[in-house]
């Protein structure tokens, strides 16, 4: 009999923590499987900050450290810059990188630092319970705007793949969801592109991922997929932002 | 040698591969020393930080791998990157971290000051830690105490202060460096360096397991009793005669030292004793100096910080006076001296035996 599905060698096996039908699942898995067909299991360090993925060091088996809120960006440069033989990533959620860690995120991206983000956009604060993040769409429901997310008082979703495009140390951006088989194949694409950035030495990259949050959503596990398609990807279109690694001047 | 470039260079000496700052009045030296000697040195990382919160994680980052990392910056910095500086103490990693404090709070002034002394001393950030607390009075021991910063933070996987002051920091003297740069340091065996043959490796402290971070934190604490014991460190001066001893740490002590020749020329038995760590403070020592003398003068430029790490080590057994200048104020030693002789007076020490 053919085999056509295996766990991923570096995925530990211990039962997930996260919620039925939450995507942080399948994108552990996907990378696990990435780290190890590109053959970086050796050197490659990741930092998950707080959120739900803040227990990502239970399930990665690779070395792994964990960061303040909002520093993965710093930490992961400090990383780099002490050794820079390692392939560093950081696994953050959207209150995370786009809200109390714009600054860093923006400045490592701007510095061209040699490290890669993980972005998971899931519109809500998830480990506390479902407040509203910063890219909470316009009267999306959350456990802090009960009366749906009002954009004259609360602003707008921000679009922080946009913004880090615009800096010229950033190499390659996309967006990509984990809601179908499609979707979760370009989502492990994407990554082993911006992994190979940071291995090809050329600077900074991100991959945003929009990822189901049933349980803070209200919603079963389809109808989250759904709304991804159906409402999400509306206000953060899927696709490539930015690629300029096939060019050599960085702009 | 200004006292900042000192640091810089000392630290270069001790191994520092990474220096992460961000600008501040008065240290800027510091920071511009490492972008000329260590940003285009081997092996080594330059990095001006968009934030004083930046340059603290990127050395989180840094210790991680096992390199011999620094931050430095002064008060009103040194409050943003308490955060870092609990997660380095949680994670039990390296680090040093230079305050060459100014006068507070708020964004206050940037003539120097020591009323840092409780943030330093107590950790600081948020959570049951401590740091070590160096605390240099002169240019020759902003070299020597920079140095030893690095290999007490390595002894003991600790994060370690260099209080000092933006007078320190400006004032020039001449310094001999007793160490050249080591050619290449060895790794820490506990660093993060990939999983190339062995077991993945997490360096973290959450848990949902509060009986966990319990044993964390005991286990950082027993650390701690060690250090008490073997690293207390502090310098007497005139105290074997003396009926009133001034405690004075850093620039002050200098100053105090000033005030007690005049008062030793004056006829007056008065000593010193300088903490030179204030975490852990020299508590054994004040106790045993009480057993012959029962006054002390307490000088500080603050409102009164270390006063109470005196009035704890005493435990009631000798009487503490007090004399400070907060906000910047820099006290000459002979308004000290006044201060000096009008105690000895009113406390009638010339009569006592």
């Amino acid at each position: 009999m053919r085999k056509v599905y295996t766990r991923p060698r570096l995925l530990k096996r211990v039962p997930f923590h996260y919620c039925p039908g939450c995507g942080h699942s399948v994108i552990h898995r996907v990378m696990c499987e990435l780290i190890d067909e590109m053959d970086l299991h050796d050197r490659i360090i990741g930092i998950p900050p707080p959120g739900c993925s803040v227990f990502a060091y239970h399930y990665f088996d690779i070395d792994m450290a964990e960061s303040a809120h909002g520093r993965g960006a710093a930490v992961a440069t400090g990383i780099k810059r002490a050794f820079p033989e390692a392939i560093v990533f950081t696994y953050q959620g959207d209150g995370d990188l786009a809200a109390i860690g714009t600054a860093e995120t923006i400045h490592a991206a701007n510095r061209g630092e040699r490290i890669t983000a993980i972005f998971i956009n899931n519109a809500v604060y998830g480990m506390t319970g479902g407040q509203m993040a910063p890219t909470t769409l316009s009267d999306q429901v959350t456990t802090t705007t009960p009366y749906g997310r009002d954009t004259n008082i609360e602003g707008y979703p921000i679009k922080m793949s946009e913004i880090v495009a615009l800096v010229r140390g950033a190499v390659y951006i996309e967006r990509t969801a984990v809601n179908s088989p499609a979707n979760i194949r370009k989502t492990k694409k994407a990554i082993r592109k911006a992994f190979q950035a940071q291995i090809d030495d050329l600077g900074f990259s991100l991959v945003e991922i929009l990822s189901p949050c049933p349980t803070n959503w209200r919603m079963t596990p389809l109808e989250s997929w759904q709304w991804i398609d159906k409402v999400m990807t509306r206000e953060f279109p899927l696709g490539v932002i930015k690629d300029i690694t096939g060019k050599t001047d960085a702009d | 040698m200004n006292g900042n470039s000192t640091i810089a260079e000392a630290a270069i000496r001790a191994g520092c591969q990474c220096y992460f700052g961000y600008p501040i009045t008065p240290q800027n030296e510091l920071t511009e020393y490492m972008a000329s000697h260590l940003s285009r040195k081997k092996g080594c990382s330059f990095i001006q930080a968009e934030s004083e919160i930046a340059a603290i994680n990127m050395v989180y980052g840094a210790s991680l791998v096992g390199a011999r990392a620094m931050t430095s910056s002064s008060s009103p910095g040194i409050s943003l990157k308490q955060e870092g500086i609990s997660y380095l103490a949680a994670c039990e990693l390296p680090a040093v971290i230079v305050n060459m404090s100014r006068g507070g709070p708020g964004l206050g002034s940037i003539s120097a000051s020591q009323s840092d002394y409780f943030q330093a001393t107590r950790g600081g950030g948020h959570g049951d830690y401590r740091t070590i607390v160096l605390a240099p009075s002169s240019g020759q021991e902003l070299a020597d105490l920079t140095h030893r910063a690095f290999d007490l933070a390595d002894k003991y996987q600790i994060p370690v202060i260099i209080l000092g002051d933006g007078m320190l920091g400006q004032m020039m003297e001449p310094v001999e460096f007793k160490h050249e740069a080591p050619e290449e340091l060895p790794i820490r065996s506990n660093a993060l360096r990939g999983a190339k043959g062995r077991p993945s490796r997490i360096i973290k402290t959450f848990t949902s397991k509060p009986a966990e971070l319990e044993e964390i934190n005991w286990s950082l604490f027993r650390r701690y009793q060690l250090i008490k014991k073997e690293e207390t460190a502090c310098e007497t001066f005139l105290v074997e005669d003396a009926k009133l001893i001034v405690v004075a740490f850093g620039i002050a002590a200098r100053i105090a030292k000033g005030a007690i020749k005049n008062a030793r020329t004056n006829g007056l038995k008065v000593g010193m004793l300088r903490p030179i760590t204030l975490w852990p403070f020299p508590s054994e020592k004040v106790k045993g100096l009480a057993k012959k003398t029962r006054h002390f003068l307490v000088f500080e430029m603050s409102m009164g910080q270390m006063i109470e790490d005196v009035q704890l080590a005493l435990e009631g057994k000798g009487e503490v006076s007090f004399y400070g200048r907060p906000g910047g104020v820099i006290p000459t030693p002979s308004e000290v001296f006044r201060v000096v002789s009008r105690l000895y007076h009113q406390k009638g020490l010339e009569s006592a035996k």
